[in-house]
């Protein structure tokens, strides 16, 4: 079988089964048995109490962390098996990080050509004039040439959401990518944000923000203790929460 | 003629005759310091190269041993990293466990017995010690760099060469830089052993001149001054370059 062949096959573009994250030989169970599916063009939110498993969960998903056991079949391929050539699935699951970590040595241009340029094997006109493009769109076009430690959060926030989509990925990783910013600046990467998923972008987006959970992701998954305890659309998740934990969670963000 | 020549006081006539006996008789400055001097700049040049490179090698053996051994899955790659490791650490161990200038004689008389290319022994010696060094600066640098960095890397498809190659080490190299150029100057100054081993650098050449002279304040005396030259000289390009790298940042 081959590439294509496996592309036209799968049903969700991420279908992840019974995972699990051990630490200390079994002790920490960070993932305890977690499954669900993430479809193309969906907002996926990841909620839940702090230690919950949330950033695990994500991070496992483009193996940043490795799993115990489990199986993460992206766009049809478990990639758990071995053999599987990771840094390529990579190019096509982008991350944003809670503390930016954009690249303090390169100019926010280079931070966003430098993978298309080495990975993708662009020149460097062709990665620049993609990067303008989206920078215009983020309207950080004059941020071009400057570097990280001239930026603010927002903007930084902002340059990492599109230095991810240079590599012009099948899905966006988010783990809280407001929870560093001062207040006044989560609504311009929040905005960002919903452009994408408007835009069709298929998203992950572990997240406190409540109010982004509610209007702009299409499901909502409530984590506690490494499992998902609940599954559902928005609407389900926070107008009749008749789950327990998920109230006493709600009661405490909201 | 003999008049001016009186009227100079007597302390400057021997100052004078000193000189002229010391450097410019039989051409000692140029035959002993001078040719010192190149084979100096020649050892300290290559042995700096070699340092470089075998501490860039050590040094990114041991962060990954320290990064990614933990977490690696049993098997033969984690084997080989394990006995890799071993040899550096061991390595850096001996290296900085014994003075240099023992190690100089340890790889003349015993090592490269053999050989009498006293330059490239010295090289060899002084480059596989300064490797010990650059190794243990370049790994803090590494370290030192926030894992993060790593992670955004990783994601973006970079594997873990790509990773270090493009995004850690020329962030770990600019933060350690002043520590570098400390041991480049040092490395240089400690060149000055060379004569144990029989190698005409510029340090030996003042040896001979004063065994010739009997004069032992010019020959040394000179000597100093081209390694403070030196020093300087390079510490201004250092500051220079650093200043360089930190403002294409702001
Ligand atoms: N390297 C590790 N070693 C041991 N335990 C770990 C490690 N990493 C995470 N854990 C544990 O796994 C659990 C899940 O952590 P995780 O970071 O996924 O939670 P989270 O839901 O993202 O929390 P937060 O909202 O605080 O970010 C926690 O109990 C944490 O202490
Ligand atoms: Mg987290």
């Amino acid at each position: 079988m081959n590439a294509d062949d496996q592309n036209k096959t799968y049903s969700h573009l991420i279908e992840v089964n019974n995972l699990k994250k051990h630490y200390n030989r079994g002790e920490i169970k960070a993932l305890d048995g977690v499954s669900t599916t993430i479809d193309k063009g969906e907002v996926l939110a990841i909620i839940g109490p702090s230690g919950s498993g949330k950033s695990t969960f994500l991070r496992s998903l483009n193996l940043l962390e490795r799993p115990t056991s489990g199986e993460i079949l992206f766009e049809g391929i478990n990639i758990l098996s071995p053999g599987v050539d990771i840094n390529k699935l990579r190019m096509k699951m982008g991350m944003v990080f809670q503390h930016f970590n954009l690249f303090p040595h390169l100019s926010v241009l280079d931070n966003m050509t430098i993978a298309p340029v080495k990975l993708l094997n662009k020149t460097k006109e062709e990665a620049e004039v993609d990067a303008m493009e989206l920078l215009e769109k983020v309207a950080l076009l004059d941020r071009a040439y400057a570097y990280p430690s001239q930026l603010s959060g927002g903007q930084k926030q902002r340059i990492a959401i599109v230095r991810a989509l240079c590599m012009h990925p099948d899905v966006l990783l988010f783990d809280e990518p407001t929870s560093a910013l001062d207040p006044e600046m989560v609504g311009e990467v929040l905005d960002v944000m919903k452009a994408l998923a408007k835009d069709g972008m298929t998203m992950a987006v572990v997240t406190h923000e409540m109010g982004f959970a509610r209007e702009v992701a299409s499901r909502v998954m409530f984590m506690a203790d490494g499992r998902v305890i609940l599954d559902d659309t928005p609407d389900a998740v926070f107008n009749n929460p008749d789950n327990e934990r998920l109230r006493s969670f709600l009661a405490k963000v909201l | 003629m003999l008049l001016l020549y009186l009227s100079i006081p007597e302390w400057l006539r021997k100052l004078i005759a000193d000189f002229y006996n010391n450097f410019i008789a039989k051409g000692r400055f140029k035959n002993y310091i001078l040719k010192g001097l190149g084979i100096t700049l020649l050892v300290t040049f290559f042995a700096v190269l070699l340092g470089i490179v075998l501490g860039m090698i050590v040094s990114i053996i041991r962060a990954t041993h320290d990064k990614t051994y933990h977490d690696m899955t049993p098997g033969f790659l984690k084997v080989i990293l394990k006995i890799v490791n071993t040899i550096c650490v061991v390595y850096l161990t001996v290296i900085r466990g014994t003075p240099v200038v023992v190690q100089l004689m340890i790889a003349y008389f015993i090592i490269f017995a053999s050989s009498n290319n006293k330059v490239l022994v010295a090289v060899l010696a002084f480059g596989i010690n300064s490797g010990a060094y650059v190794a243990e600066i370049i790994r803090s640098g590494i370290m030192s760099i926030d894992n993060g960095q790593f992670e955004a890397g990783r994601s973006l498809g970079f594997n873990y060469i790509q990773t270090m190659a493009y995004i850690v080490l020329p962030q770990a190299f600019k933060n350690v830089l002043p520590a570098l150029a400390n041991e480049f100057i040092v490395l240089l100054k400690e060149t000055s052993v060379s004569g144990y081993v029989g190698l005409m650098d510029m340090t030996k050449g003042s040896d001979i001149i004063r065994s010739q002279t009997y004069s032992a304040f010019m020959p040394l005396i000179a000597v100093a001054l081209i390694y403070l030259v030196i020093v300087m000289l390079f510490s201004r390009v250092v500051t220079w370059l650093e200043r360089r790298f930190r403002n294409s940042e702001r």
